[in-house]
């Protein structure tokens, strides 16, 4: 179960956001974005040769005292960004990889939506329903 | 089997009404306004991108790009692969397809050739959607001298 679901676009600005405990969002949303430098640091030395860098997961990109922050970006260079709570020891690299992919699925669906303009952020209701389905696992 | 009738039957009628609308608006007979059906394509491709990159690893480089555009894309839209990739490796690449899905229901003479135009820019759209995506940001034209088959021209911007 995830705490906290960001996906933020080309050119680093968010265009979704959802957390569980919405009081706590604006402490979220600078550990989202702290997150991206390490991204950044990591998409960049992909191009150096290491193989297993051509994954869209990039794996865990820190973690703090009270949480772990995961990372991945699709080709079209949009991050998805979880936040899970240190103490749950419970998820596995492998249920992050597949919410991950249910995330990116989600958000292909989003942008093949005639109503939404690509580049925009997200503010679908049913969007953000599948979104809290997936981080709270009940899909 | 069916669906892709569908798409056929639909992307003719699309440049239809598209030529019909900028018919009453153009009447000095100047070249025709292809330019809505291109931008048809560019959403298209923008959108659609998303969906077929989803299960790929990340791609390496340009090159890497226009190999999935050749293969993977060209059979998702067009059913088959794209039969000659040429490039300079300055940014200029050229796609050759023998027989262009939206071409091979016109007959092959020279007939039909100067509506040639209309059936293409769609396609050219889309290639220009799907790289712009990607984080390539090129010109696409086409170019058909025999009626089957037909040439993108891939133009890449570098800043």
């Amino acid at each position: 179960m995830a705490v906290c679901v960001g996906i933020i676009g080309k050119d680093n600005s968010p265009k979704f956001f959802t957390c569980l405990n919405p009081a706590e969002e604006l402490n979220f949303q600078y550990k989202v974005l702290s997150a991206l430098d390490v991204v950044e640091e990591k998409l960049n030395c992909g191009s150096k040769g290491a193989t297993d860098l051509r994954e869209l997961y990039l794996g865990m990109l820190y973690t703090l005292e009270t949480h772990k922050i995961y990372g991945y970006v699709t080709n079209t260079k949009i991050k998805f960004i979880i936040v899970v709570d240190s103490t749950n020891m419970a998820l596995r690299d492998n249920e992050i990889r597949s919410m991950f992919r249910k995330i990116h699925s989600e958000y292909a669906d989003i942008v093949c939506n005639p109503f939404y303009i690509p580049g925009e952020p997200i503010c679908s209701k049913s969007f953000t329903g599948s979104i809290k389905n997936i981080m709270t696992g009940t899909v | 089997m069916a669906e892709e009738t569908l798409f056929e039957v639909l992307h003719s009628e699309i440049i239809n009404y598209v030529l019909q609308n900028g018919e009453s608006r153009n009447k000095d007979g100047k070249d025709e306004d292809l330019s809505t059906i291109e931008y048809i394509g560019f959403s298209t491709g923008y959108r659609l991108i998303e969906r077929l990159t989803k299960e790929m690893p990340r791609f390496k480089d340009e090159l890497d790009t226009m190999k999935f555009i050749c293969t993977d894309f060209w059979s998702a839209v067009y059913k088959k692969q794209i039969d000659n990739l040429r490039t300079n490796h300055q940014g200029i690449y050229v796609l050759q397809d023998n027989a262009f899905r939206f071409l091979t229901k016109i007959s092959n003479g020279k007939q039909y050739l100067e509506a040639a135009p209309r059936y293409v820019s769609f396609t050219c759209g889309i290639i220009r959607g799907c790289l712009a995506n990607l984080n390539i940001f090129c010109l696409v034209t086409a170019e058909v001298q025999n009626m089957p088959s037909c040439k993108f021209h891939i133009q890449v911007q570098r800043t």
